[in-house]
């Protein structure tokens, strides 16, 4: 045993292997070996065969040495020996990238295409492609034409296959052999009707009744090749997309029919294709469901007697059943799946059997989880990252689908979370988990706990600190916050700095928020001033500070509440500030506030979407209001507004089909209102100079100025801007604006977009553009709305009752109202728990000017709609006004 | 030992990328296959075809086949989807065969690629698919990779007529051109050399049925 494990040893040090050391430049030296005459073919093919492998193994050959060694090459024509000249074809091939001159082989390798010898023509012709360009394919032309149509099937289809490769530079010169190709594809050979189909398509694919008449053609005249058949129902799934049809389309029938084939590889390609089609209803899904599910059972007796070999396929198919399955929108026709697919959730295939289990998941009810989730905890660890993922999406769907069975599917995850797994994996888990917490109060205290003990063992930074922010955030709110302190305080001991500094403010919280664990937590933090670490210091230090002075609103407005503007904002307000240093101190106000990335939590309810768009939009979202101050700085007439406050989102203020497309963004400034209007022209033959936007502003209004747009030509979008100065009345802050778009306008040449020189005035009426409070106010998030509005004080609090008559649910007041005040939802009091009559909505933000606001509506419903007793409080008297008039 | 976990486990965070299950419709065209490829026992590299620009350098290709190495030598699965590809494989005593298209391609065009890829392969090599013989046949598998694909579209799915084109060499030299000594030093070399990979793989076979 040891001396053969020696044995083997040795031979895996590359004596198994004659071309493992293999040197570059020896190589290359030998291949001038090839020069001399006589040829030895054996000698030369080794050499050649080196040569090619070195390639292959990616070694990078510069331009000279490759040019020497392909015309060294090009002199092994000399011999006739077969193997040896289509190795010289292949290194022809590779080197044509590299090397230079290499149309010299041009006229050797037309003398083979056209030769006696069937075995070089095919592989010459594509070698011949390879070196050609567009300039020299001219002069082929002829010898390709009468290739593709030659009775050699590989003759053909290399012309073929050639063609398509040349098709993708320039379709010009391909265009012409339609003819020969349309030949070809009658051609008995399998391989030469699926190339010929190939390019036929390529050719005609721009012309739409083209492609359709091939369809119809080739769908009714029975093609040979299973590979020609696959092609021809992807094009015909295509052509029912492009034309929105269902299943009524002629093409629909054809892909149908295709479901009868003898070619497992055609049936699946016309199930995969119908269940991938958009417009499909349940009635033409039962096919395709039917035939795959045959493939499910089918290899059932075959599991029984066959060989590996064949059971191994069978796998193979019932795995492409199921990710269709899975994939699949129709779940009423899945149901009917559910039974074979029961079969194979003990499958020894994991793969298999977790696909299997998601599906039933997702299309099961609510009475098979425990069964589930119990029969795939048992092979967890046996399968990949990857669908591990799947499974942990398919648990998140679940969690809001059955918040009643939060116990079960935590318990799983907690144990999912302590196995072995990557970074996305974990990602993945610790995410589901939090959002199952914040959608469902009963599971929160259960999945705290959870993730306490991941956090005890968490070798990554990123999670850790999520976690103990969550934990600050929610710990402090449930019954026994106290139990939560000695986990975090365990991070300050035992983790690396960017962790130590997140326990720190997780602790703060809890003492800001609680008061009978304030003087445990001043404790605690006194002792981390002395960490080692800066920035955990820094945060110790300035905590213990904040909280003995033992005042709410300031523990509240520094601990509990952090930093609300937008990074950008702040970055650039203080280099702005560094520039021109002023007596004056830097004003935080001065910064635009973050806005919400409102989009977040919906888009984690759909998974199974493209996760990797996820995080581009919340950080476009988070942005937008930074892209909006650079785009207006840009502008020299108003640069000098101040910071700006807050950018509404566009609002169309044209139907979209019209002449000229406009869309509206309101920008608030601390005295200004700027409207952006984004103006497109849809018609070829006009061309617009000095666009503007006149506006006819509501009292107290007054417009400064306006910016046109100095050329808005065809389908190109351009901006003009409106100012506009707020009335100096604070409380008057609504109104409408009645808009028109005024322009000069130059007709112009559709084809060559040449304007006349004389042009006429003319204008476009706008719908009218509104200014509502909403656009006045920022929304912002206080966690801790009580501390919040402790903080505020009592002050300027105005207090209303209203009767919301034309209400008929709590939910659709409470939607009415966000809408109308344009205020933050805090702690999650948006969402009204089901069979409630009453209801509190919490909403904060800040008023233009810097001016915190908050509100509380308590709605109760009754028989003749909702009841609203709405309390505003705000650091400024007419704020407090304002807000309590909006919903009036 | 420690240090080596850590290693593993930040190289799968890289790699993990999350399933599209959705598969989508595929644009109707030829180009079906992104790579075909064969690896030794130790995931290393005998033969790589990249035809796309999925993983443009060297650098790249050969990282994503070490991971798909690790991902399928030990499990029999001969389908895996791996990096948002869909990759067939199948294996043979020391060898790996593995083609792969997109995610959203027909796995059964695939398998069939694979198929005709390895039942060639092994008619070359006389149904001896081992790393030994492959290397010695090297100019003739490069042949049958050739025919098989030819820049990602599918030239020739059936084995026999791989084969065929790629007309591996017989006894080529005409006899009469050959001097006397050149023919008993050639035969005499081959008599030794056939026994020696008669014994070879003997030895092999029993040192296979010893490790598994």
């Amino acid at each position: 045993m040891l001396s053969l494990k020696r044995d083997k040893k040795e031979e895996e040090d590359g004596g198994g292997n004659p071309f493992n050391n293999l040197e570059k430049s020896t190589v290359l030296q030998e291949a001038r070996t090839f020069n001399e005459t006589p040829i030895n073919p054996r000698k030369c093919g080794n050499i050649l065969t080196k040569v090619l492998y070195i390639i292959n193994q990616g070694e990078s050959i510069g331009q000279t040495e490759a040019t020497e060694a392909f015309f060294a090459m090009t002199k092994l024509f000399q011999s006739k020996d077969p193997i040896l000249r289509r190795l010289v074809y292949l290194g022809i091939k590779e080197m044509s990238k590299i090397a230079q001159d290499v149309i010299i082989v041009t006229s050797s390798l037309m003398k083979d295409m056209t030769g006696k010898e069937d075995q070089f023509r095919g592989p010459a012709i594509r070698a011949l492609c390879s070196v050609t360009d567009h300039s020299m394919l001219q002069s082929i032309e002829r010898y390709m034409k009468q290739a593709i149509v030659d009775k050699v099937p590989a003759v053909s289809s290399a012309a073929l296959v050639s063609a398509l490769h040349l098709g993708k530079g320039s379709q010009e010169v391909i265009k012409r052999w339609v003819n020969e190709a349309q030949e070809a594809v009658n051609s008995d050979n399998v391989m030469v009707q699926f190339h010929a189909l190939g390019l036929l398509y390529h050719i005609r694919k721009t012309d739409k009744l083209a492609v359709n008449k091939l369809v119809s053609k080739f769908s009714k005249q029975s093609l040979k090749s299973p590979y020609a058949y696959c092609l021809l129902i992807r094009i015909a799934a295509k052509l029912i997309e492009e034309e929105d049809a269902g299943s009524e389309s002629p093409m629909f029938d054809f892909i149908e029919s295709c479901l009868r084939h003898k070619s497992e590889m055609v049936i699946y390609e016309a199930a995969h294709a119908i269940v991938q089609l958009k417009n499909t209803t349940a009635k033409d899904l039962a096919p395709a469901v039917s035939v795959l599910q045959l493939f499910c059972s089918s290899p059932k007796p075959t599991l029984r007697f066959a060989a590996v070999r064949t059971l191994n396929k069978a796998y193979e198919l019932m795995l492409n059943v199921l990710k269709l399955l899975v994939a699949i929108k129709h779940p009423a026709a899945v149901t009917a799946c559910n039974l074979d697919l029961e079969n194979l959730i003990t499958d020894v295939n994991r793969s298999i059997a977790t696909l299997a289990i998601t599906t039933l998941l997702k299309t099961g009810n609510e009475s098979s989880v425990d069964r589930l989730m119990k029969q795939i905890s048992t092979f967890m660890s046996e399968i990949s990252d990857e669908f591990k993922i799947v499974v942990v999406q398919a648990i998140r769907s679940l969690c809001s689908k059955f918040p009643r069975k939060h116990n079960v599917l935590m318990t799983f995850l907690a144990q999912m979370l302590r196995d072995e797994g990557g970074f996305d994996y974990k990602k993945e888990i610790v995410d589901c988990i939090i959002t199952t917490i914040e959608d469902n109060v009963e599971a929160k205290e259960a999945g705290l706990a959870h993730l306490c003990e991941f956090i005890e063992d968490c070798e990554h930074t990123v999670l850790a600190t999520k976690i103990l922010h969550l934990l600050g955030r929610e710990g402090p709110r449930t019954p026994s916050p106290s139990k939560y302190i000695r986990f975090i305080y365990n991070r300050v001991i035992l983790e690396n700095a960017a962790v130590r500094a997140a326990a720190v403010s997780a602790i703060a919280k809890f003492g800001a928020h609680c008061d009978d664990l304030l003087n445990s937590c001043v404790v605690l933090l006194e002792r981390c001033q002395l960490d080692t670490d800066d920035e955990v210091r820094d945060r110790a230090t300035f905590y213990v500070n904040v909280l003995k002075q033992k005042q709410k609103a300031l523990s509240s407005a520094y601990i509990l509440n952090g930093l609300q503007v937008s990074v950008v904002g702040l970055e650039r307000a203080l280099h702005q500030y560094t520039l021109e240093p002023s007596e004056a101190p830097f004003d935080l106000k001065s910064v635009p506030l973050a806005t919400q990335p409102i989009a977040e939590q919906k888009v984690r309810d759909v998974p199974g979407e493209v996760p990797s768009s996820k995080p581009t939009q919340d950080k476009v979202a988070a942005s937008r209001q930074d892209v909006y101050q650079e785009q207006l700085a840009q502008v020299p007439e108003l640069a000098n507004l101040g910071a700006l406050f807050k950018s509404s989102s566009p609002v169309e203020v044209t139907e979209s089909e019209t002449e000229y497309y406009v869309q509206c963004i309101k920008h608030t400034f601390n005295n200004y209102i700027v409207f952006q209007f984004d103006c497109t022209n849809t018609l070829n033959d006009q061309q617009l100079e000095r666009v503007t936007v006149e506006m006819e502003p509501a009292e107290g209004f007054e417009v400064i100025k306006y910016i046109p747009c100095p050329l808005l030509t065809y389908n190109k979008p351009g901006t003009t801007y409106t100012l506009v100065r707020l009335p100096s009345e604070p409380t008057q802050v609504t109104g409408t604006f009645a808009c028109v778009l005024k322009f000069l306008v130059k007709d112009c040449d559709p084809q060559t977009g040449e304007p006349d020189e004389d042009g006429y005035d003319d204008e476009y009426v706008l719908e009218d553009v509104e200014v509502s409070v909403a656009d006045h106010v920022q929304k912002v998030m206080k966690p801790n709305f009580a501390a919040s509005w402790e903080e505020v004080g009592p002050e300027n609090e105005l207090e209303d009752t209203y009767a919301l008559s034309n209400m008929s649910t709590l939910e659709e007041a409470i939607t009415n109202i966000i809408q109308y005040i344009g205020l933050q939802p805090c702690e999650r009091s948006d969402k009204v728990p089901e069979g409630k009559s009453a209801h509190t909505l919490y909403l904060a933000g800040v008023f233009r000017g810097g001016h915190d606001a908050l509100v509380r509506a308590k709605l109760a419903l009754d028989t003749s709609g909702v009841t609203m007793q709405l309390t505003v409080r705000s650091t400024d008297p007419h704020v407090s006004e304002v807000l309590a008039t909006a919903v009036a | 030992m420690n240090f080596n976990l850590l290693r593993a486990s930040i190289d799968t965070r890289r790699h993990v990328k999350t399933i599209n299950m959705d598969g989508g419709l595929l644009e109707p065209s030829p180009y079906s296959i992104k790579a075909i490829t064969i690896l030794d026992n130790d995931g290393n590299r005998l033969l790589a075809k990249y035809y796309d620009e999925t993983f443009p350098t060297a650098k790249e290709q050969k990282a994503f086949e070490k991971n798909l190495f690790n991902k399928t030598h030990r499990a029999n699965a001969e389908i895996i989807m791996f990096e948002g590809l869909t990759c067939v494989y199948k294996s043979n005593v020391d060898l790996f065969f593995y083609v792969v298209g997109s995610s959203m391609e027909n796995e059964l065009i695939l398998a069939s690629v694979l198929h005709a890829f390895y039942d060639s392969i092994s008619q070359i090599l006389r149904k001896n698919v081992e790393k030994r013989a492959l290397l010695d046949n090297l100019d003739a598998v490069f042949l049958a990779a050739d025919e098989l694909c030819d820049q990602g579209i599918i030239l020739e799915a059936d084995s026999n007529a791989i084969v065929q084109k790629v007309a591996i060499r017989n006894e080529d030299i005409p006899l009469g051109e050959q001097t006397m000594a050149q023919i008993t030093a050639k035969y005499g070399q081959q008599v030794s050399a056939a026994t020696d990979r008669v014994l070879q793989s003997a030895k092999d076979q029993i040192k296979w049925s010893l490790l598994k």
